[in-house]
């Protein structure tokens, strides 16, 4: 007989994973880590959704991964098209020299 | 079942540490592809296989290419072409290859096991989660397509030729 994992290591595992994307996101200054910090963190939701999903066997938990795997995909695409933007106008990747508004 | 969770637990986590680590945004990349290949396996054994495929599918595939697409087209560094050749000697991708295989070994071991040690778990079939999406969630898709549709306007208005 194989025990079914416990819900409480599956929550861990996400929550270990948002705080390393939230690092990412406050310490790295290039603006692609950044995106990809944010994808972690956007990835690490989506486990404990499923992971709540499984425990109670019900579809809702992979439905509303599906939503934020949408999101996600909407996020990151229009994030990138900003990167080019960035990096056309400032030659940089680094957001400290975006740091100000103009105005 | 346990073991092959927490060995992909720690793999995720480990790969992870490294993306958040890297200097270099390609390095960082293949960790990212190796972490999400990981959580993929990790919804494998949780009993949600259609969750694991479009993981596998739409994030290592799909958002993955586009930061390559951007990475390659900012063309980061004057040592470019340095970069190209270090990246076909072994060192760089041995690291997220090991992980990588340890996950295929792990896909392996899950294949290998028979239907009734499998029971414990209550998968979540494709077919119910079709009904899910296309019932009660009917108005989520259509929000989902509309921010879909508003992502691509957006993307292609910012990633349009600058004119001055």
């Amino acid at each position: 007989m194989i025990q079914s994992i416990p819900m409480e290591h599956g929550l861990i595992l996400a929550t270990i994973l948002f705080i390393l994307g939230l690092i990412g996101v406050l310490v790295r200054r290039n603006i692609v880590f950044m995106l990809m910090s944010v994808e972690i963190m956007l990835n690490a939701v989506g486990i404990a959704f499923v992971v709540a999903g499984a425990r109670w066997g019900q579809v809702d938990g992979q439905v509303m991964f599906i939503f934020i795997l949408t999101m996600a995909a909407a996020e990151v695409s229009v994030g990138l098209a900003l990167v080019l933007q960035l990096y056309h106008n400032f030659k940089t990747l680094d957001t400290d020299a975006v740091s100000k508004m103009k105005g | 079942m346990l073991t092959v969770f927490y060995i992909a637990a720690l793999i995720a986590v480990i790969s992870t540490v490294l993306v958040i680590t890297r200097t270099n945004a390609v390095h960082a990349l293949l960790y990212l592809i190796v972490s999400l290949l990981a959580v993929a396996m990790i919804f494998f054994v949780l009993g949600a296989p259609f969750v694991a495929a479009l993981e596998v599918i739409i994030y290592a595939g799909a958002i993955m290419v586009l930061f390559i697409f951007v990475i390659m087209m900012l063309n980061l560094g004057g040592a470019h072409a340095k970069e190209e050749a270090l990246l076909l000697t072994p060192g760089i991708w041995k690291g997220p290859a090991m992980l990588c295989l340890i996950l295929a070994m792990e896909l392996i071991y899950t294949f290998t096991l028979d239907r009734a040690t499998l029971s414990a778990i209550t998968e979540i079939t494709p077919k119910q989660v079709g009904i899910a999406l296309l019932g009660p969630y009917v108005l989520g898709v259509e929000l989902a397509s509309m921010l879909l549709l508003a992502g691509l306007v957006g993307a292609y208005h910012l990633g349009r030729p600058h004119k001055h």
